[in-house]
């Protein structure tokens, strides 16, 4: 068998995120906030793969952990052949020339006080890449391909609407040419008829080049649409992961079941009364015993207290559909 | 449509509400005009923007002043045209008879008293309770918005919530007047989606027992199709299109309607490409001329017409109005 990191562009191997919780005088180290607790996936090239999970599940810190910018506790993380958890100083500059970021907030990601072309340019300045007048030419050639005007190279951000921001933004993760975009809720801030665009760019973006995404959303709609595999995701954990059609033709986790049930849409055909959730998502301070779901859970039975359910193939399922969940 | 209809709480004939401010008027509602029913759902859908919160805000007598200003038209609930009111007599109304919540529960909330205060000081201000009463009242409403241990929790802070608790306690604080007309602005827009259905539960219960006419703003049309009865859809300050939302939804006439519903991802459906309606959101200081959708409109772009004479809403069907000339002929 080859060694599995080389199948995948991006391997995360048990990849566990805490953050201390500190009190007192000392700033002693009273507990942890476990905000992902062991989470494996791989992502092969020019694949999607959708995280989708509610506001505090840990979709955001997976994304930072594994471009470093917060410290993971444990696990590994392979981009490529490296692991870019114990990346040196070198080789992180290197993989942040491969892996870039698209944010959520259109509005706080870009510098107001840099113009267009300085925020597109910018990543080619900070990897010390410049050679003769590229910066500016490669800049109007993205900004073309975003869809915008390169006459716009010398305004500013605030001159701009939601949607032409984000394309600025996308513009800007695309200056290395990297392997690898991580999209962190790259729609949710954007009006419905200016999302679609957005999505199709990304599509039509990925096609051209080959790029592979890592696509963090709470609108369960927009994933399906847009990604190949989905890992849904409870509690800094992943409870359900499978194929999207896979997944929404046949939901077996009851979290996963509730969330779909859950969104409105346009189409179904009866008002219903449908499989409410009860309660709220647990603290992340005070975790629930066992299988972190089962205060919620209609299914709950004596073991889902006392023990952790792993993610393993479930009974029912395809290939590569993977539930953690003891009724399954 | 029949304004006058006697099931009918609460009117809207002709709005506007313009800001005047440095940079020129913001013209934020254009010639509005709708009616909600006696114990109805009415929804009020649109873009950022599109001037759905200024309406309500206008509705509430709320409009920020000195810049914001009602320059035209009539709010006719109960007979009374609001925007001839008093301050004194506004008062009255706003907070018993129309109440209101808001899309940030965290913002709108008082961090520095606690919710059974803030509950509690309602119910006073409107009807002669001593404080024992009201807070019984109080500690009443919390135990309906679904809040365990309520006796309890009426002693808390808002910042010992959670985003879905803390918008139970705006509800509470809406309702614990029953009001006839409750105006609720994208009140589930902050929260995650299992918590929004709750919320949306509370609301239609809430509605069954005291008969009141919601006024729900969204920008959400999965919402629409199964909260409300009827709905307009609102587009760069006007309203495009008002029809029965089962309608509007198997059948869209305007061309923004048209477009928006077709560019929704949805569940279940695996489409390779999503339509989309191309351009962007006009800026309401720099609306287009003509019909304010013909930039974007596949219409709109050849006729001479469109790019140069505001349509009005007519109506084309029975209980059916469309902003477009392009409809009906």
């Amino acid at each position: 068998m080859r060694d599995i990191q080389y199948t995948y562009l991006l391997k995360v191997d048990n990849l566990k995120t805490y953050f201390p919780i500190r009190k007192g005088l000392l700033r002693r180290t009273v507990g942890y906030i476990k905000a992902v607790d062991g989470v494996s996936f791989g992502i092969e090239k020019g694949q999607t793969l959708g995280l989708v999970g509610e506001s505090g599940c840990g979709k955001t810190t997976i994304a930072r952990s594994i471009v470093r910018l917060v410290p993971a506790t444990a696990g590994k993380v392979f981009f490529e052949q490296t692991d870019t958890l114990s990346a040196d100083k070198v080789e992180l500059r290197r993989l942040r020339r491969q892996i870039s970021l698209i944010f959520q907030d259109p509005y706080g990601s870009l510098n107001p006080r840099m113009t267009i072309g300085n925020i597109v340019s910018e990543p080619l300045k900070v990897q010390r890449k410049i050679t003769n007048s590229e910066p500016a030419e490669r800049a109007a050639e993205l900004l073309l391909k975003v869809g915008l005007s390169p006459d716009y190279m010398n305004r500013y951000p605030h001159e701009f609407s939601g949607g032409q921001r984000q394309r600025i933004g996308i513009a800007r993760a695309l200056m290395l040419k990297p392997k690898l975009v991580i999209c962190d809720e790259p729609v949710s801030a954007l009006d419905v008829s200016i999302q679609s665009q957005i999505l199709n760019l990304l599509k039509d973006l990925q096609e051209e080049f080959g790029l592979t995404f890592l696509f963090i959303a709470h609108n369960l709609a927009v994933v399906e649409f847009f990604c190949d595999i989905v890992a849904v995701m409870y509690m800094g954990r992943i409870v359900e992961q499978a194929t999207a059609q896979e997944l929404y033709r046949n939901p077996l986790h009851p979290y996963t079941r509730a969330l779909i049930s859950a969104v409105p849409a346009v189409g179904r055909s009866e008002h219903r009364r449908r499989a409410t959730l009860v309660g709220e998502v647990p603290s992340a301070l005070n975790p629930p015993s066992g299988c972190p779901f089962h205060p919620r859970c209609p299914w709950r039975q004596s073991d889902c207290l006392e023990q952790m359910p792993a993610l393993k193939r479930g009974k029912n399922a395809d290939n590569g559909h993977f539930i953690a969940c003891w009724k399954c | 449509m029949n304004m006058s209809n006697n099931g009918t709480i609460l009117s809207v004939k002709n709005l506007s509400t313009h800001f005047f401010t440095e940079e020129g008027v913001i013209k934020a509602v254009q010639d509005v005009s709708f009616s909600i029913k006696k114990g109805r759902t009415f929804a009020l859908v649109g873009e950022s923007g599109c001037g759905k919160s200024v309406t309500a805000l206008s509705i509430m007598r709320l409009v920020p002043a000195p810049q914001g200003k009602i320059v035209g038209g009539e709010i006719f609930f109960e007979g009374r045209n609001l925007p001839a009111l008093s301050e004194n007599k506004m008062r009255q109304i706003r907070g018993k008879k129309i109440a209101m919540i808001f899309q940030e529960p965290q913002t709108s909330l008082n961090p520095v008293y606690t919710v059974g205060n803030q509950i509690a000081e309602v119910i006073r201000l409107h009807q002669k309770k001593s404080c024992k009463e009201a807070w019984a009242d109080t500690v009443e409403m919390l135990r309906k918005v679904g809040i365990a241990d309520p006796a309890r929790r009426a002693h808390e802070y808002p910042h010992q919530m959670s985003g879905g608790m803390q918008q139970r306690i705006m509800i509470a604080m809406a309702v614990s007047c029953k009001p006839a007309l409750l105006i609720a602005d994208e009140p589930t827009t902050a929260l995650d989606v299992t918590i929004q259905t709750q919320i949306l539960d509370l609301l239609d219960d809430l509605q069954k027992q005291n008969g009141m006419s919601i006024l729900l703003i969204t920008h959400d049309l999965g919402i629409v199709a199964e909260r409300a009865e009827n709905v307009a859809v609102m587009y760069a300050s006007r309203i495009v299109e008002v029809a029965e939302t089962p309608r509007l939804l198997a059948e869209p006439l305007h061309p923004y309607t048209q477009g928006l519903l077709k560019s929704l991802p949805r569940l279940g459906f695996s489409e390779k490409r999503l339509q989309t309606i191309s351009g962007n959101v006009p800026e309401p200081l720099h609306f287009p001329t003509g019909c304010k959708f013909h930039p974007r409109c596949p219409r709109g772009k050849i006729d001479k017409q469109c790019q140069t004479i505001e349509p009005v809403l007519r109506e084309v069907q029975p209980g059916r109005c469309v902003a477009c000339r392009h409809i009906g002929y």
